[in-house]
C-alpha cells in the first residue's frame, strides 16, 4: 500500500488528468503539450490556494 | 436543417482509406486503455494515454480504494458507472479480488477516487480514438 501525501496526491491526479486532456482536447503535439501544461498549474495552482482560503476560513 | 460534418478533406480521405469496423477503435480504447490510438498507429499519444491511465488505476488500488461492485443507491450506481470505464483493468480486478472491501483510512478514499477518474478518462480516451478514426477530430 502506498501512503501519498495530500499534496502528492493532488500532484500525481494533475500529471495523469492534464497528460489526458492534453492529447484528447488539442490536434497539434506542440498545442497538446500547451494545453497539458496549462490544466496541470490549473490543477496544482487551484488546490494550493484553495487550501489557504480553507487555512484562512478556520482560524 | 441538415448541416454538414467539419471535416477538413486530409482528414475526411485519412478516415476514408482506413477499412474496416469504424468502432473498432472506441471499443478497444475503452477495453485496453489506448489500444484505440494503437489501432490508429498514433503509437506515443497510445502510449502515454494507457501510461497515464493505467497508472491512476494501479495508484488507486495501490492506495487501497474500493472497487465498486453494486448498485444500492444512486452514489454507487455513479462509481460504478465510473469504475467500468476502465473496461478490462475493471473486470481482471474484480475477478481477482483486487481492491479493497471498505473504505476505512483517508487515503484509500482518494485511492476510490484515483480509481473513478481513471474509468472517466479511459472513456474520453477511447471517444478521442473513435474521433480520429471518423475523421471528426483531423489528427
Amino acid at each position: 500500500m502506498i501512503n501519498p501525501s495530500h499534496f502528492s496526491a493532488v500532484v500525481l491526479f494533475a500529471l495523469f488528468v492534464s497528460t489526458v486532456f492534453g492529447i484528447t482536447m488539442r490536434e497539434t503535439p506542440r498545442r497538446m503539450l500547451r494545453y497539458g501544461l496549462y490544466c496541470f498549474a490549473m490543477f496544482c495552482g487551484s488546490a494550493i490556494v484553495l487550501s489557504w482560503v480553507m487555512y484562512l476560513i478556520a482560524r | 436543417m441538415a448541416t454538414t460534418p467539419n471535416r477538413t478533406p486530409a482528414a475526411g480521405s485519412q478516415a476514408a482509406s482506413q477499412g474496416g469496423f469504424v468502432y473498432l477503435p472506441l471499443i478497444a480504447g475503452w477495453l485496453v486503455p489506448g489500444a484505440g490510438h494503437f489501432l490508429l498507429r498514433k503509437w506515443y499519444r497510445g502510449a502515454l494515454l494507457a501510461a497515464s491511465i493505467i497508472g491512476m488505476f494501479a495508484m488507486g488500488l495501490a492506495m487501497q480504494g474500493k472497487l465498486y461492485a453494486g448498485a444500492h443507491d444512486i452514489l454507487e450506481l455513479l462509481g460504478l458507472a465510473g469504475d467500468l470505464g476502465n473496461g478490462l483493468l475493471y473486470i481482471v480486478s474484480r475477478a481477482a479480488g483486487l481492491g479493497a472491501e471498505s473504505v476505512q483510512v483517508t487515503v484509500a478514499d482518494w485511492g476510490q477516487r484515483f480509481i473513478v477518474v481513471a474509468g472517466m478518462l479511459n472513456v474520453i480516451a477511447a471517444i478521442d480514438a473513435h474521433n480520429l478514426r471518423t475523421g471528426r477530430k483531423p489528427s
